[in-house]
């Protein structure tokens, strides 16, 4: 499958399409009650415009750090996140609040859904703050749950409530979208149907992706897939040719 | 509608127990409010209306007796507005359906067309013809109490003749809002009542013709009353004049006043408990919500949602909780205002009490409520924006248990596990606990004041008809009499003791201040009426010098052992210094005291006695009356077991009525706070107690676990609201008039059982219901919720 192998630091000097993201010597150390994690230690990397890039890693390994740091959910202890023309690191909550509302979408592996609003809701909620967003039907047509408008996240199996959760990230048709886990609580039937959701808003929307997962075999579906370990990027391969969700077995 | 409002509008629903809970207490809370500020500003437009409309005099008194023309004199103080010179006597009245005597005070009306001071407010029937010699128009409230009406006819005796009066009209006057006998705490419509005359008519029968012994008048807007009064002294020194004193020493102002203070203070600081409960339980329900929405708030943060909106929404939801209930609290309280007014409108005779809900009391209603609703809603809403997205979609790490005190001490080992998760919990989070405890002590305080309060007037009605006011009958001459008229009263139909009494009117001096007050001689040793302090002991008069109520006192800044200087107003007037030889905490009024005979030393008068005090059997009782009836020297005669009657007909009413109200309201929080505080602790504690289940726990071990914490909270809260509730108690005793009554700090047994039990009982039902829930917990679904 992976035809290539990279250091990191020559991925970036060697791309030729624009950097949407730029990560530079990042370092992040929580205190969890009376233990320090360095959940990341100096981490380099860039992500690039219309990329599907699988963050694959263990659990611990500091790959939803990463991805909380991208999105602008949390901020780094050390070093530099650039989004374009906006420095992440040196933006207050206000100014991240914003980066969120205009350019982030985010899949969770627990799917946040709001439990007391319907599928439809769910999404309107975004949509209703989002700047030019889809309509909210045509987000949940997207993910193919137009018959399950009406029902509330207790109404629907995980895999349904995912592609809501999927429904909600991109109906404000994010320039990112970021999947923590997105198939982490799924069997890997819905797992597939979900994959092939978010590979459909990635090349149809041509939606910037970073899929986070635990999980070796969704990264064939990836364009790019970086490898991350005790709080480091140990390597980045590019798959010359991308596997789809339903050819994927694990 | 907006998601975000959707949002709320389904968690509202979600929580709708613990809201309805909540919104309950904001109701109790806003009707009292209502209620008692309503009832107030009614009582107040009312009183000040009425004041102004029938010209309500400023400065009173009364004097032996001054000519006519001293009239224009006192019109020339400057600063006198209006002067209205009168004849006012007491009267002895023979009323078909009273076996006892009544006492009238019968007070002379203007002949002329000009409007008066003090004017009638007619209530049936006419005002007085200046033609007509035989007609009186009485009092309102002596009217209804005794079934008077125009066209009756009254026996009276007026100064030794017996007369008989036509009544031609019922009417009220601003001077007797609060009809009640000087000397008396609580109303005796019955045998007292107001009659006005006709000034010709009244000075005829008195032999007062151009001549007044009253004097009435108004004051120019920016005139000194104390000036006034001052002047008007000095004229009327030489005509026996007995002190004038302004609005505030009027009795039934005086009355008006102190109640109006009272529900003042009532109306302000009841509502505020309630409101502080609102805060306390909106906390508590806000908090946990925003634990358990720690992800969704996450959610609306990382989806770029500000922390003002995720801020405002959890805000609002405290504020639509409450708005129910802000509008049932004004609903309600409206109906149990207009209720008080109705109540009040029995003692206070008013012409028209209307009773109106202002529109700034409403808009204050709100004000109040919702900023209680934002302080209980501050520290959730704080902890809600201040949430990083991030970390709000981590699980929280496992609650940070140290090994302490508890541990160290090895107390935990000769606990059960139950008993020992119980006490780690409370310990770890001590400002929790105590904030819990300290809500639930809040519902046990508000029920400790209401109990308080009934044991406080009883202790006031004991102290007085039970310890002070022992005889049957009191017998007030209209003039003082000799000594040995006692002998006639021993003689009369059923009389088996007979003790007499003196009573003086006086000005007390000490260094700059005076008081005027009505100096009484008492037999010492006597049995039939005692001088008895709070403590219910029994002070004897000494031989010499003058005993003092601590009230009075402390007004005039003197200690035992100080002398004070007598001004006699009645008779040769003599001006005597006095030793204080003794201070006492009396319950009511303002006491002076001294043994009969001292005072009659002080008079420079012989065996002298201003009336008696007398023991009558039963049978002869009838018999008796009749005599007194007949016999013109009597003023009146007082009945305190009829007082008593009166006392439990009306004022107890309306004491029983608010009380249990009140009693009532703090059910309500207690009931809401306890429950709440179980169902959090359920929701809370959810998933650990179910994973205990499946560890094989069974429910009453669980049960144990959860309850035995909400068990100690309660324990811990009652001394606690005990506390609170005596410092609650003390105050209202600081706040209430003292010169009428001092409310006396009794803490009786039935008020801590009642209240604590009330409040135990509030928590082992809060915890049925929650053992309830318990067993229908699905364990399954608790455990599969990521909480």
């Amino acid at each position: 499958m992976p035809n290539r192998k990279d250091t990191p630091r020559s991925t970036q000097a060697n791309s030729e399409s624009e950097a949407v993201f730029q990560v530079r010597r990042v370092s992040k150390v929580y205190k969890m009650g009376e233990v320090e994690v360095h959940a990341l230690r100096d981490v380099d990397l860039d992500l690039f415009k219309g990329e599907l890039a699988v963050l694959l890693g263990a659990s611990g390994s500091g790959k939803s750090t990463l991805l909380n740091i991208i999105g602008g959910l949390d901020v780094p202890t050390d070093g530099t996140v650039v989004y374009r023309d906006h420095i992440l690191t040196s933006a207050d909550d206000a100014e991240l609040t914003r980066f969120r509302r205009e350019h982030v979408g985010f899949v969770f592996q627990f799917y946040n859904l709001i439990p007391s609003l319907t599928a439809l809701e769910n999404v309107q909620l975004i949509t209703e703050i989002a700047e030019d967003p889809l309509p909210a039907k045509d987000a949940l047509e997207m993910v193919g749950l137009l018959e399950r408008l009406d029902h509330f996240p207790a109404q629907l199996s995980g895999g349904e409530q995912q592609r809501v959760a999927i429904a909600r990230a991109i109906a404000k048709q994010p320039d990112v979208l970021l999947c923590d886990e997105p198939t982490g609580a799924l069997d890997i039937k819905t797992g597939k149907i979900v994959l092939e959701v978010i590979e459909r808003v990635n090349r149809d929307l041509g939606t910037t992706t970073a899929v986070i997962t635990h999980n070796a075999a969704i990264a064939a579906m990836a364009d790019r897939v970086i490898h991350i370990g005790s709080g480091r990027i140990t390597s980045i391969e590019r798959n010359a040719v991308k596997a789809r969700p339903d050819e994927m077995v694990w | 509608m907006k998601a975000l409002d959707r949002k709320l509008v389904r968690d509202l629903w979600h929580l709708r127990g613990q809201v309805l809970a909540t919104a309950l207490v904001v109701a109790c809370g806003v009707a009292s409010f209502v209620a008692m500020r309503s009832c107030y500003d009614s009582l107040i437009s009312s009183r000040d209306s009425y004041y102004t409309q029938y010209r309500f005099a400023d400065i009173f008194t009364n004097l032996k007796r001054a000519p006519e023309s001293v009239s224009a004199e006192i019109a020339a103080i400057p600063g006198v507005a209006a002067v209205e010179t009168r004849v006012v006597s007491k009267v002895t009245l023979d009323l078909p359906d009273l076996p006892e005597p009544a006492q009238g005070r019968l007070v002379s009306v203007p002949e002329s067309k000009e409007k008066g001071l003090n004017d009638l407010f007619l209530l049936r029937g006419r005002l007085l013809e200046p033609r007509g010699t035989d007609e009186v128009v009485v009092s309102g409230a002596f009217a209804d109490a005794n079934r008077l009406n125009p066209g009756d006819a009254v026996d009276a005796v007026m100064n030794g003749r017996l007369r008989k009066l036509r009544i031609v009209g019922v009417a009220l006057s601003p001077e007797y809002i609060y009809e009640i006998r000087p000397g008396d705490i609580f109303p005796d419509n019955r045998r007292f009542g107001i009659l006005w005359m006709n000034r010709r008519t009244v000075a005829a029968v008195f032999q007062m013709e151009n001549s007044f012994n009253d004097v009435a008048l108004t004051l120019a807007p920016q005139a000194s009353e104390s000036d006034v009064i001052e002047r008007l002294d000095r004229i009327l020194e030489q005509y026996g004049g007995f002190g004038a004193y302004g609005r505030s020493d009027q009795l039934s102002h005086r009355f008006v006043s102190n109640e109006l203070a009272e529900l003042q203070v009532f109306g302000t600081f009841i509502p505020a408990i309630f409101l502080g409960v609102t805060a306390f339980l909106l906390h508590l329900v806000l908090s946990r919500l925003v634990n358990v929405e720690r992800e969704q708030i996450g959610l609306l943060k990382a989806f770029g949602y500000s922390n003002r909106d995720v801020g405002l929404h959890y805000l609002q939801l405290a504020i639509v909780a409450i708005l129910g209930g802000i509008l049932i609290g004004i609903g309600f309280g409206a109906w149990f205002g207009s209720g008080m007014n109705a109540l009040y409108g029995d003692f206070f005779h008013f012409p028209v009490l209307n009773f109106t809900v202002p529109l700034s009391i409403i808009a204050w209603a709100f004000v109040i409520s919702i900023a209680a609703a934002a302080l209980g809603a501050i520290g959730a809403v704080r902890k809600a924006v201040s949430l990083p997205p991030a970390e709000a979609m981590r699980p929280e790490p496992p609650a940070n248990f140290h090994a302490g005190f508890f541990e160290n001490s090895g107390m935990q080992k000769r606990l059960s596990t139950e008993a020992r998760i119980v006490v780690r919990n409370l310990i770890r989070q001590p400002g929790k606990a105590l904030f819990s405890a300290f809500g639930i002590s809040l519902s046990i305080a508000l029920l400790f004041i209401g109990f308080y309060f009934l044991d406080a007037v009883f202790r006031i009605i004991d102290v007085q008809f039970a310890q002070v006011q022992r005889e049957d009958v009191e017998v007030s001459f209209n003039d003082p009499r000799p000594g040995r008229t006692a002998y006639e009263l021993a003689a009369m139909p059923g009389v088996s003791r007979v003790e007499t009494y003196r009573i003086v009117p006086a000005k007390l001096r000490f260094q700059n201040r005076s008081r005027r007050i009505a100096l009484t001689g008492l037999s010492s040793g006597g049995e039939l009426r005692r001088v008895v302090d709070k403590d219910l002991n029994i002070v004897n008069l000494p031989p010499e010098g003058i005993v003092l109520g601590r009230t009075l006192a402390d007004s005039l800044g003197v200690m035992k052992g100080d002398v004070v200087t007598v001004e006699v107003t009645e008779g040769t007037r003599p001006v005597r210094q006095v030793e204080i030889a003794a201070i006492v905490n009396e319950l009511l009024g303002l006491g002076s005291y001294m043994d009969i005979q001292a005072l009659n030393r002080l008079m420079r008068e012989g065996n002298t006695i201003s009336g008696a005090f007398l023991s009558v059997d039963k049978e002869h009782q009838a018999e008796l009356y009749s005599r007194l009836k007949r016999t013109s020297a009597v003023a009146g005669v007082g009945l305190p077991g009829a007082a008593l009657d009166s006392f439990n007909d009306t004022i107890a009413k309306t004491i029983g009525t608010s009380t249990t109200f009140l009693i009532a309201f703090a059910c309500v929080i207690a009931f809401g706070v306890v429950y709440n505080g179980a169902r959090i602790a359920l929701a809370e504690r959810g998933r650990e107690l179910a994973s205990l289940r499946v560890l094989g726990f069974t429910r009453r071990e669980i049960g144990k676990m959860l309850l035995g914490e909400q068990a100690a909270l309660t324990a811990a809260a009652i001394p606690m609201g005990f506390i609170i509730g005596i410092g609650i108690c003390y105050l209202i005793t600081r706040v209430v008039d003292a010169e009428i009554v001092r409310l006396p700090l009794v803490l009786s047994f039935r008020t801590f059982f009642l209240s604590g039990s009330i409040v135990i009982i509030a928590a082992v039902f809060s915890g049925l219901l929650v053992t309830w829930r318990i067993r229908r917990m699905d364990l399954i679904a608790v455990l599969k919720t990521r909480e």
